[in-house]
């Protein structure tokens, strides 16, 4: 009986202490992980923590699961998330099911710190009036430089040419940028890919693409894992987000090695989920994040090219390593000579027919 | 009961408490009032996992039939559509479109037309993108002003909207309740003629419960033939040494899963530990590592690892009831040490095999954890699916069948473990 | 296990070959388990050993993958989060289990096989089925992402451990010994602190320990119960495989290793002294 009171009281005194860790207010703040979020935590929370005492961000690696997890959450009554990093096809989607807040650019978002408009400053980048744009990135292709003799691949044919580099590769698991690169590993232009995905046949000629190197892939679902997996050794080739390959590159000095041919481009940014459970913080940090100054300092950690114009001039060396970011951003006129632009209208109306359809082709075996 | 009592005997035989009450009566009470006591301290847990559990669990399979959603975004059309004849071969007439475009415009400004786009699009392929496509273009239209019919204003938007086979779709899936989750579950689906199976690309899962219950198998095979001898060799020797041998089957089964199943990782991936000793000492060469994880293999591998106790467990507490004098004495009748152990040893261990057996089939038809991490796609179960559309793809309706569909093969193996050995004699560690 | 004098060569090999098999999945079982302790010690970020620590070169290993554990707040928060709701759902499932498993265990309990069965299920029913039924339901009733959600589902799957193990101590029970302490006059109260309290104790304490693992091992219903304000050691270490495999986890691993043993050794030693009250001889 003792000793169930003295457990009684342990409790009592661990539950107390819980209670006035929660006293501040616990902004939860939905990334990619890894060395992303590490460069948002760095470049936006800790400033934004330290001039706002009493807020403090938990940061949750869920975007991968973004738009599934908020429709739950939303079903069932009850967000418990303040702020999620999105790609801009989620953002629409999500828009249109009103689950994200609309926001007023000009109110809501700073000025550039050249004193242009908001509005101005993002440009076509505000897709949708959800969507607050961060950075722009893209999905490329990285590769054990020792795995892959003299040649290493040059072309997004390479990545299903298993006879010139055989092993496994990684891949996301994701229709997303798979069925465009099959096609045009199948000899489909690059403007030509959506008109041909649209189209029923051009969506089975994309999946049998992909038959052809199933057996040898590895599904990622988070964007760390490509990394991971070619650092383990256990692919010869991944996808990747071109950021994290930096990260694996230049900061890890992992022997891998990237290509830019039909680099899959895109935006990424935030929204605010409607009902999150701290609002106005929530706004207050998405102006913060994304004014001129963070999105030019958040280059300085990880390549991703800011999605603010005025901030683009400000992009300068790497915090540690002093080496400049410009030759490793996806803009930059070297990487872009093959660009796959991703079209987003296409992603967010046939996002669920596709995912359907891979999952089925994943499941098959 | 704390009251000592006597009893007399009175003149007609019958038995009566110093009171002059009847002793039978008195026991009954006394019988009635130990039951209703015992009744009254199971009820709190009863109630408990009644309200946490039960329900909860009840509340989910109810949604594998439930199909409100179509009523409720389209409240108007619903009614006119069911006066439709589906087979008439001709489109629904003006006023069901005209309804439709009323229900639509209306969903559309609460922004909750793409839930039944998305919830049709489970039953035919590219309904999602044709509800967006046509929610977004409905917000331009403005039916005081329309020049054509509703019916020809629908028909612009999406060329679609003239198919048959959408209205049908509609009108099938109007009701308050569906079969088609249930269904889809087992690869079949409605259609104009009656229930048929999936295209060959979408049947899935019935190869996948196919899969699961076949890995399960094959885990619990290898986890007798694991178990059984150390389960003997434990039962055989002295004490001292057996509970001394007993911790290396115990650490494993007190340890965390994820600490085990990352340990596997550690030892089964292409630069980890088995391949680098494999590699050392020749066997294999650099270039030809073993793909162990991320395929079935990983998941074999490390569920046998994580369900051995479970089937060690049980045996061993079989084997130390089984008198040695049955083994001396069939061997002293002059039959073999393997006669003997067929026809004397092993026939008195079918129960432990049959506990443990089936303990390890019902555990790892349920898994998840472990086939998520190493697994790949190969070597993922029904778990893995139901989780995928509870939480990625949102299909609830299908993840409830799965679900319902998992949970009766559990229950029939649950009360086939009654029966072989009963709920009351379930022991641990 | 002795080899009888009288066996023959093919008894010998037969029984060295088995003597050799066992040892073989001993080491199967236990192998996996011990891998973990040294490669925690890597001071390579990767998940083998190093030529150096083959060689038991000290500059091989070292202590990093543990700083960067006690440092790292995230880790902190997971193990407060886990020991809390451990914990308090401990303290439930252990007082409600031990409550019914004193009813269940009275002579002529009404549908004992049924209520148990009931009781028992949430060890049973696959914990995805568990995980989502709870998902949806608690969101109704306002308990998702909340601790209590968790602690409440918790404490619903480890009630049957309880269960099991009172009711397993229960069996053995002389229920002579609360009758003799009556007939000498002790009140039903007294014969239950007195008598039975003791007796069931190592059952309850060992039941306790199983009811605590089970939460502190759970990690389905957690990741879709709970929001990031519940993240356990489970949880984080799940979605650490996922995705950056740092050593780190086999450091976490490691010290959950050690906690393991210390409840193990916990766990028998309740056994041993539960079987000498009960007068039981271990054999």
């Amino acid at each position: 009986m003792k000793m169930f009171i003295k457990c009684s009281l342990a409790t009592a005194i661990l539950a107390a202490s819980v209670t006035t860790a929660q006293a501040e207010t616990e902004l939860v703040v939905v990334s990619w992980g890894g060395a992303y979020t590490k460069s948002q935590q760095k470049a936006y929370s800790v400033p934004f923590m330290e001039a706002n005492k009493g807020i403090k961000i938990i940061n949750d690696d869920s975007s991968a699961e973004a738009a599934s997890k908020l429709r739950a959450q939303a079903e069932a009554g009850k967000v418990t998330w303040d702020v999620v990093d999105v790609l801009p096809d989620i953002a629409i989607a999500l828009c249109d099911e009103g689950l994200a807040v609309e926001i007023n650019p000009e109110k809501d978002l700073a000025k550039g710190a050249d004193g242009s408009s908001a509005k101005d400053d993002f440009g076509d980048a505000l897709i949708s009036p959800c969507f607050i744009p961060e950075i722009v990135y893209s999905t490329t292709i990285g590769y054990r430089t020792d795995k892959v003799g003299d040649t290493p691949p040059s072309t997004i044919a390479d990545v299903f040419d298993l006879k010139k580099y055989p092993g496994k590769r990684a891949l996301n698991k994701n229709p997303t940028g798979n069925l465009e690169w099959a096609l045009i590993a199948d000899g489909v232009a690059i403007k030509d890919v959506y008109k041909e995905l649209a189209t029923e046949a051009g969506v089975k000629r994309a999946f049998k693409k992909l038959d052809t190197i199933k057996k040898d892939v590895v599904w990622w679902t988070k964007g760390a894992q490509p990394g991971q997996l070619l650092a383990d050794g256990e692919v010869v080739m991944a996808s990747a987000y071109n950021g994290r390959l930096f990260s694996a590159i230049v900061e890890n000095k992992q022997p891998v090695g990237m290509m830019w041919d039909a680099q899959l481009f895109e935006l990424d940014g935030y929204i605010i989920p409607k009902g999150a459970p701290h609002m106005k913080e929530a706004m207050a940090y998405v102006k913060f994040a994304t004014d001129t100054k963070r999105q030019a300092d958040q280059a300085k950690y990880i390549s991703y090219g800011p999605a603010r114009k005025s901030s683009a001039a400000l992009v300068g060396k790497h915090a540690e390593l002093g080496i400049d970011m410009a030759p490793h951003m996806p803009t930059n006129p070297a990487n872009a000579k093959n660009v796959l632009y991703k079209d987003i209208n296409f992603w967010a109306d046939h996002k669920d027919e596709l995912a359907e359809k891979f999952e089925a082709w994943l499941a098959k075996g | 009961m704390s009251q000592s009592s006597s009893t007399l005997k009175t003149a007609d035989g019958s038995l009566q408490m110093a009171d002059g009450s009847s002793l039978k009566a008195n026991l009954e009470r006394s019988l009635r009032r130990r039951k209703r006591n015992a009744l009254l301290l199971v009820a709190p847990l009863f109630l408990f996992i009644l309200i946490t559990f039960l329900v909860p669990i009840f509340d989910m399979l109810i949604r594998s039939v439930d199909n409100k959603i179509t009523a409720e975004i389209l409240p108007t059309t619903i009614p006119l559509l069911a006066n439709w004849d589906a087979k008439s071969g001709k489109l629904p007439d003006e006023s069901v479109f005209k309804a439709f475009i009323n229900d639509a415009q209306i969903a559309n400004k609460a922004k909750i037309i793409n839930r039944l786009g998305k919830r049709l699009n489970y039953e035919k392929s590219g309904t999602s993108s044709l509800f967006r496509k046509t929610g977004r273009k409905l917000k331009k239209l403005d039916p005081e002003k329309l020049t054509s019919t509703y019916k020809d204003a629908l028909i612009k938007i999406d060329k679609k909207w003239a198919n048959i086979a959408i209205w049908q779709l509609i009108q099938r899936e109007s009701g308050r309740y569906t079969n088609s989750h249930f269904l889809s579950a087992v690869d079949t689906e409605n259609s104009p003629d009656g229930i048929k199976w999936k295209d060959e690309d979408s049947q899935i899962y019935l190869n996948l419960f196919k899969r699961t219950l076949w890995l399960s198998f094959l885990i619990t095979f290898l986890t007798v033939l694991l178990g059984y001898p150390i389960a003997y060799l434990l039962a055989s020797l002295k004490t001292k040494t057996s509970n001394l041998l007993m911790i290396l089957v115990l650490l494993p089964f007190w340890t965390s899963l994820l600490v085990r199943t990352s340990a596997w990782i550690a030892l089964l991936q292409k630069e980890g530990v088995i391949n680098d000793v494999l590699v050392t000492i020749g066997l294999i060469s650099e270039d030809g590592r073993l793909a162990m994880i991320h395929n079935q293999t990983g998941t074999i591998i490390a569920m046998t690892h994580i369900l051995l106790p479970f089937m060690i467990l049980p045996l061993f507490s079989v084997m130390k009831t089984i008198n040695p004098s049955y083994v001396r004495a069939a061997r002293s009748m002059g039959a073999t040490s393997f006669t003997a152990f067929r026809r004397v040893y092993f026939p008195n261990t079918v129960a432990g095999i049959g506990a443990g057996g089936i303990l390890v089939f019902i555990l790892s038809i349920g898994y998840y954890i472990t086939p998520a991490l190493v697994g790949g796609t190969q070597g993922t179960l029904i778990s893995n699916f139901i989780a995928y559309h509870i939480s990625e793809s949102l299909n609830w309706g299908l993840a409830a069948a799965l679900g319902t569909l998992l949970l009766l093969l559990v229950l029939a193996l649950y009360i086939l473990y009654d029966k072989v050995v009963g709920i009351d004699n379930m022991k641990l560690g | 296990m002795a080899l009888p004098l009288h066996a023959t060569t093919d008894e010998r090999i037969w029984h060295y070959l088995f003597l050799a098999i066992c040892t073989l999945i001993f080491l199967f079982l236990i192998i996996p388990i011990l891998i973990v302790i040294p490669l925690s010690f890597n001071v390579q970020p990767y998940f083998t050993f190093t030529p150096e620590m083959l060689s038991f070169d000290p500059k091989g290993y070292s202590t990093r993958w543990y700083t960067a554990f006690f440092n790292d707040t995230n880790w902190q928060k997971a193990v407060k989060n886990s020991l809390i709701i451990a914990i308090f759902s401990t303290i439930i499932s252990t007082f409600l289990g031990t409550l019914a498993a004193l009813g269940l265990s009275q002579k002529d309990f009404p549908f004992k096989t049924t209520i148990m069965g009931i009781l028992i299920s949430p060890m049973v029913v696959p914990l995805i089925i568990s995980a989502a039924g709870m998902f949806f339901f608690y969101a109704r009733i306002n308990l998702l992402g909340t601790h209590l959600g968790v602690i409440l589902a918790h404490a619903a799957l480890s009630t049957p451990f309880v269960v099991i193990t009172v009711t397993a101590t229960l069996t053995g029970f002389d229920h002579s010994l609360t009758r003799a302490a009556s007939s000498l006059g002790s009140s039903p109260t007294n014969t239950f602190f007195k008598i039975t309290v003791p007796l069931i104790t190592p059952g309850v304490i060992s039941g306790a320990l199983f009811a605590f693992i089970t939460s502190f091992d759970e990690v389905i219903v957690v990741l879709f119960v709970g929001s990031v304000h519940q993240r356990t050691i489970p949880w984080a270490m799940f979605s650490g495989i996922r995705e950056e495999i740092s050593p780190t986890i086999l450091a976490v691993a490691t010290l959950l290793i050690c906690f393991s043993i210390i409840l193990l050794f916990l766990v028998e030693l309740l056994r041993r002294r539960n079987e000498r009250l009960r007068g039981l001889s271990p054999n």
